[in-house]
C-alpha cells in the first residue's frame, strides 16, 4: 500500500483506530429500502462516512436487443460515483476502476439471483456514490442485495459484505479510508450467509498465509453483522404496521 | 456471449467427467500449469521486453520508460502504469474497439500484483521532488489467446520489467536532460507470481485453458511475492467459492508460485 501519511497513527498502544473503534468493530450501518418512487426496489446505505443510494428496475426490455438471452434474463451493474463523492472532484465519465468494480459486483451479485424465469429480459442494478469513505464496494454491494430483494427479485440469498484488512501490523474489520490509503492491506470480501459462499473476493497488500486465512474469517463475521441489519430495513418496510410500503 | 450453445454443454459435461477421473482435458494434473517459455529481450526498441508463451496462449510485454510529471499526491515516488490489449489477430472473437470490462480487469489485475508487491522501488525514481519522476508502462499485447490471460499477462510484464533499464535524466533549467549510454538496473525488490485457478463444481483446476475457461463457474488470481506472502487477490466469474475453497487456493498459489518464480528467474538471468 502507499504508506502515505506517516504522521498518522493507524493503530495506537491500547489497540484503538484512528476513528476511535477497535479492531473487530465495523462503522456504524444504516440501510433504508424503499427510498425511491420510480425504481422496483431501492436502497439508501451509509457505512460509515458512504453515502451510496441503489436503485433497481426490471426484470424489463432489454436494450441493445442483441444482450438478449433466450434461456435466462440477465443482470446488469452499474457502480458510479459522483464527482463530489471525493475530495478533490472526480470526473463524471466512467473510469477503469469503475468499469472493474461494476464487473465485480456482478459478478457477486449473479451467483445470489434466479433469473431463469424471465428469459429475455434484464434486471438493473445502478449504485450511486454519493459520499465516498473507503469501502465503497462492499457498501454499495450491500445496498445492491437489499434494493433486489426490495424489487421483488427471486434469490437464493442475500450478498452482505464488508471487509477486512491489516494496518499498524494488526488485523482489522472494515478498513476506512485512511487504513486503506496508508495501511498495509485490504480485502473486500462479499459473502452468502446461508450458502456459505464466498462471491466476492479481491486484496491489496501484503498478508501471510496465516494472516491471509484470519483476515477473510474477520471479514465473513463483519459480512454476518452487516447481514442482520439488511434483514432489519426489509422487516421495517415490509413486515411493520406503520410501514410505508408502495 | 451469454448464449451458451449445446457445444459448450457438451464440452462442460467431458470436462467434468474427465475431472471425475482425476483428468483434465489437455492431459494435465488438476494443480498443473502449462509449460512456461519466457523470452526475453525480443524488442530492442523497448527498454525491457519479454514474450511469454504459456500453453498457447502468447503475450507480448514491452516496457517503456520516460520522464513525467507524479501523481499529485504521490511527489517522491516514480510512476508505474501497466496496460492490456487483446490483439484481433489473438482469437477470432477479439474484436477492435474500445476495450470491454474484461480486459479492463485484466490490466488492474496484472498492474495490482506488481504494484502491492512492491516489486519495482518507486522511490529510487524521483527526479526532482513533486515535479519530475522517472515514469515505467509496461504495455502487454495478447498475440494468441488460450485461456488464463492473467498468469501469462503477469509473467511477461514482470520478465520485462526485471530485464529492463532505466536511462539516466539530470534536471537542467527545470527540464529533464538525457544522459546518453548512462542506463541502470530497474530497482526490483521481489518476484511477484501470478497463479489462476477455476472452480468447476467442487474442482480447482489450476491455470485454466480456454475449453476451461469458457465452462468454469468461478475464478481466482492470487499472486505470491519471493518470501511466499500474498500481495494481491482478485475473485472472478459469475459464482463464489467457500471458505475451504479459498484456503486451498492460497495454498497452490503458494507452492505453484515458488516454481514459477524460478522459471522466471531463470529466464531473466542472462540479462
Amino acid at each position: 500500500m502507499g504508506g502515505r501519511k506517516s504522521d498518522l497513527v493507524l493503530l495506537d498502544e491500547n489497540g484503538i483506530r484512528c476513528d476511535g473503534r477497535k479492531v473487530n468493530e465495523t462503522r456504524n450501518v444504516i440501510i433504508k429500502t424503499g427510498v425511491l418512487k420510480n425504481a422496483d426496489g431501492s436502497a439508501y446505505i451509509e457505512f460509515g462516512g458512504n453515502k451510496i443510494l441503489a436503485g433497481v428496475f426490471g426484470p424489463r426490455d432489454i436494450h441493445p436487443k442483441h444482450m438478449a438471452d433466450t434461456s435466462t434474463g440477465i443482470l446488469r451493474v452499474r457502480y458510479h460515483m459522483e464527482p463530489f463523492s471525493v475530495g478533490e472532484r472526480k470526473n463524471p465519465a466512467p473510469s477503469r476502476r469503475e468499469i472493474e468494480i461494476s464487473k465485480v459486483i456482478k459478478e457477486a451479485l449473479q451467483p445470489a439471483v434466479i433469473l431463469e424465469k424471465f428469459p429475455r429480459t434484464v434486471v438493473d442494478v445502478f449504485l450511486e456514490i454519493l459520499q465516498a469513505d473507503g469501502g465503497t464496494r462492499c457498501a454499495a454491494l450491500d445496498a445492491a442485495s437489499v434494493a433486489l430483494a426490495d424489487a421483488g427479485i427471486p434469490m437464493k440469498d442475500m450478498v452482505c459484505a464488508c471487509a477486512a484488512g491489516k494496518a499498524g501490523d494488526a488485523l482489522i474489520l472494515d478498513v476506512n479510508n485512511e487504513e486503506d490509503q496508508a495501511g498495509q492491506a485490504d480485502m473486500p470480501i462479499g459473502y452468502m450467509p446461508n450458502l456459505g459462499k464466498i462471491t466476492l473476493l479481491q486484496l491489496d497488500g501484503v498478508l501471510t498465509p496465516d494472516e491471509f486465512k484470519k483476515c477473510i474469517e474477520l471479514g465473513i463475521q463483519g459480512c454476518k453483522q452487516v447481514y442482520e441489519i439488511q434483514k432489519k430495513a426489509l422487516r421495517e418496510k415490509y413486515f411493520s404496521n406503520e410501514g410505508n410500503s408502495k | 456471449m451469454t448464449n451458451t450453445s449445446i457445444i459448450d454443454k457438451l464440452k462442460r459435461t467431458k470436462i467434468l467427467d474427465l475431472l471425475k477421473e482425476g483428468k483434465r482435458i489437455d492431459g494435465r494434473t488438476l494443480d498443473e500449469h502449462r509449460p512456461l517459455v519466457i523470452d526475453t529481450g525480443v524488442i530492442p526498441h523497448a527498454n525491457g521486453s519479454a514474450r511469454a508463451r504459456l500453453g498457447d496462449t502468447e503475450i507480448v510485454s514491452g516496457i517503456k520508460v520516460q520522464p513525467d510529471r507524479p501523481f499529485p499526491d504521490m511527489g517522491d515516488k516514480g510512476i508505474f502504469i501497466c496496460t492490456a490489449e487483446i490483439l484481433p489477430l489473438a482469437h477470432p472473437s477479439a474484436e477492435t474497439g474500445p476495450p470491454q470490462p474484461d480486459v479492463i480487469e485484466l490490466a488492474r489485475v496484472v498492474d495490482r500484483g506488481i504494484r502491492e508487491s512492491g516489486m519495482i522501488d518507486l522511490s529510487q525514481m524521483v527526479l526532482e521532488k513533486d515535479k519530475s519522476v522517472i515514469g515505467l508502462f509496461a504495455d502487454n499485447v495478447v498475440t494468441d489467446h488460450d485461456g488464463n490471460l492473467f498468469d501469462t499477462c503477469s509473467y511477461a510484464a514482470v520478465a520485462a520489467i526485471i530485464t529492463s533499464k532505466i536511462p539516466k535524466w539530470e534536471i537542467k533549467d527545470d527540464k529533464p536532460v538525457l544522459m546518453e549510454n548512462q542506463e541502470s538496473d530497474t530497482p526490483i525488490t521481489t518476484i511477484p507470481v501470478s497463479v489462476t485457478m477455476g472452480r468447476i463444481d467442487d474442482f480447482i483446476i489450476s491455470d485454466p485453458n480456454l475449453d476451461e475457461w469458457e465452462c468454469l463457474d468461478a475464478r481466482i488470481t492470487i499472486t505470491t511475492n519471493s518470501d511466499g506472502n500474498i500481495v494481491a487477490l482478485q475473485k472472478g466469474g459469475n459464482n463464489g467459492f467457500t471458505l475451504d475453497q479459498i484456503v486451498k487456493c492460497s495454498e497452490i498459489s503458494i507452492s505453484s508460485g515458488s516454481k514459477i518464480r524460478e522459471i522466471i528467474k531463470q529466464a531473466t538471468q542472462s540479462n
